[in-house]
């Protein structure tokens, strides 16, 4: 499902350059549910970044579902992005000034879906993460577990291949992180291939695979 | 691992019709959202709000007021309602054979006659004086007068509203008749009873008495071709309208019956100028050239401020420059940077929309729409405003017989004006933050 290889991603300034993934080949399979860990700095979220398609390798080649992105233009990667991946972010990322529906809606938007079907999808997502009730509400007015809730929701509404997490447990108490990891296991029993940065490796037990990295080298 | 049934959420169109249907309902869906989030911008950060809005409409404001009173001048209003299709004859200048000096004023009453009155292309000639200064007295108290001397077509020329009694003719002009047509203010001042018709009254003017013949609604200073207190036949005394010579203190509208009549006019009226004997004297001052212009009011009007020279000229369009710098410039330089901050801050908002499928092309018309639709909610407040400063100028007594509207042209080209501020201020920022990378603008 997702395929990457000798990928390398360096950050330069004009006096600096940091390698921060350095030859990474990396094979997941569809249904897969992959965690990634290492120590902060370690190249985990930028990884995961390359994987969504948010930021392009310095080498390598990125492949979504057999697709080659390397040539992709910006409205190529964005339809790819809209409609084959999720995303959760550890700092959730929802909009405040919009309702947690409209926030869910956002994926949709960007397909030609109308409205109403548009309004009855994320409904049914936020009635599979257990927030129907909470439409209306702003993100504000919503506590750390169903903020992330709400982005899971924004996440699946698409029914996209691939959910892409970001430590989705990393701002919440144990409880609340638990429950997450229920859903996104769930997803995964549904067929979603999930790939999620963590510090925890009780979350990381739970997963298929586990993708280790150090320095920006896998190791594991 | 199961296999996974994927269903994507997207509705093949059947026909065109359904397609188009489609796409114009996601439009308007995507401009909800839109707005929705542009409001709430708004509402998030009252004091930048405050900024904007203020900048908006202010300029627009003082643009549709500007333009206005530009439009009042020149434009075609009462009682002069035939501008479009009108020739004015204002000024004569006689220039030296060095053109080291000139002579400029009037001209006469029989060199308007002899050269003006006896075209044969316009459908109608008018000679009237510029207004001049006299008094009357109310028992002690006196009273300030603008008085103008007419012949008989001024009346059919322009377009007064007789609130009473009818102009003078050919006939009253014949016999001598010391006759008047007057204003309504000037008949409120002088005639204590307003219940009762006037016409047939007596005023005195300067010691002589002069039977009112008809009342008008009055016009205002700003229009000196139309604007008097009192109107008297160019027979009536103290007119100078027998005087010798070419220069006097008088000017002549040339009505055509058509606007595509005007170059015609003009023709025949300059060829008949070109016979006048040159060189020349006039009161002691010898000419070689001589010039009258016949042209539309508008361009008389600027001309008559840029023929002050090179310098004034320099000067004119230096303020003018000034001022559109300052109207346009400072107002859009202001709006491009709290649209940045404003836009900026948002990095995560666009992070998010970029990564769940906005292309930037997207996202660049998103912040479009929205400095948009702040812009009209700045015209809207500028509408407003300029309804409350004209209402102002009008009511005010500033300017006598005021009629400032707004002119919806004015507030199109003003709307548009900022729509482009709106547009500019939005791409600028919007093409920068397009050059932010998803993963840097969820890190913002």
């Amino acid at each position: 499902m997702i395929h990457l290889q000798n990928i390398e991603k360096v950050y330069r300034t004009s006096t600096i350059e940091t390698l921060a993934l350095n030859n990474i080949n990396l094979n997941i399979r569809k249904g897969e549910f992959v965690s990634i860990m290492g120590p902060s700095g370690c190249g985990k979220s930028t990884l995961l970044n390359v994987m969504g398609l948010l930021d392009e390798p310095s080498k390598g080649t990125v492949e979504i579902d057999g697709q080659a992105v390397t040539q992709y233009r910006d409205k190529e990667l964005a339809q790819l992005r809209n409609q084959k991946i999720g995303f959760i972010f550890q700092s959730f990322h929802l909009i405040n000034d919009l309702s947690v529906l409209d926030n869910v809606e956002i994926p949709l938007l960007y397909r030609s879906a109308n409205g109403r079907p548009r309004q009855e999808y994320a409904k049914d997502a936020l009635m599979k993460v257990g927030l129907s009730n909470r439409m209306k509400h702003f993100p504000k007015q919503l506590s750390g577990g169903q903020k992330q809730r709400v982005a899971i929701a924004r996440a699946i509404v698409g029914n996209p291949d691939i959910i892409l997490a970001d430590e989705p447990t990393g701002n919440l108490d144990s409880a609340m992180g638990n429950e997450i990891m229920n859903i996104l296991q769930q997803l995964n029993n549904d067929g979603a291939t999930i790939v999620m940065v963590t510090h925890d490796e009780q979350m990381a037990k739970r997963t298929h695979r586990l993708v280790r990295l150090f320095d920006g080298t896998q190791v594991l | 691992m199961k296999e996974r049934q994927v269903t994507v959420h997207n509705f093949p169109p059947h026909s065109a019709l359904r397609s188009f249907t489609h796409s114009l309902f996601r439009s308007l869906i995507m401009l909800t959202n839109y707005i929705k989030i542009a409001w709430k911008v708004l509402l998030r950060h009252p004091f930048y709000t405050f900024i904007t809005l203020f900048g908006i409409s202010l300029t627009l404001t003082v643009l549709m007021v500007l333009t206005s009173f530009l439009d009042h001048l020149v434009g075609t209003h009462y009682p002069e309602m035939k501008r479009d299709r009108s020739l004015y004859l204002m000024l004569m200048v006689q220039r030296d054979s060095a053109h080291t000096g000139r002579s400029s004023g009037p001209m006469s009453f029989k060199f308007l006659t002899n050269y003006a009155k006896t075209l044969k292309t316009p459908e109608r000639v008018t000679i009237f004086s510029a207004f001049n200064s006299s008094n009357a007295y109310v028992g002690s108290q006196k009273i300030k007068l603008k008085t103008k001397f007419t012949d008989a077509d001024f009346w059919q020329v322009m377009d007064f509203k007789f609130l009473e009694g009818k102009p003078y003719n050919e006939q009253n002009i014949a016999n001598g008749d010391y006759v008047v047509v007057i204003t309504d203010d000037f008949r409120k001042q002088y005639f204590s009873d307003a219940t009762e018709s006037v016409i047939g009254k007596d005023v005195d003017i300067e010691n002589i008495h002069y039977k009112v013949i008809g009342v008008v609604k009055g016009s205002p200073v700003t229009r000196p071709v139309t604007c008097a207190d009192v109107y008297f036949p160019y027979t009536a005394p103290k007119s100078n309208y027998q005087r010798d010579g070419m220069r006097g203190g008088f000017m002549s509208i040339l009505l055509a019956r058509d606007k595509s009549d005007l170059p015609a006019i003009n023709e025949e009226f300059q060829s008949r100028i070109s016979q006048i004997p040159l060189p020349g004297v006039e009161n002691g001052y010898k000419y070689t050239t001589l010039e009258v212009k016949s042209e539309p009011y508008a361009e008389n009007f600027i001309g008559q401020i840029i023929d002050g020279g090179p310098g004034l000229k320099a000067i004119l369009f230096g303020v003018i420059g000034f001022i559109l710098f300052m109207l346009l410039g400072l107002p859009a330089i202001n709006l491009v940077n709290v649209n940045v901050s404003r836009i900026m801050e948002r990095g995560s908002e666009i992070g998010v929309r970029k990564a769940f499928g906005a292309p930037v092309r997207t996202l660049v018309w998103q912040f479009i729409i929205e400095n948009i639709f702040i812009t009209f909610i700045g015209g809207a407040i500028a509408l407003l405003l300029t309804s409350i400063v004209i209402y102002f100028i009008n009511s005010s007594g500033w300017i006598a017989y005021a009629d400032l509207t707004i002119n919806l042209s004015v507030f199109l080209i003003s709307i548009l004006v900022c729509l482009i501020f709106g547009f500019l201020s939005g791409v600028l920022p919007a093409l920068r933050m397009s050059k932010l990378t998803i993963a840097e603008a969820l890190k913002s």
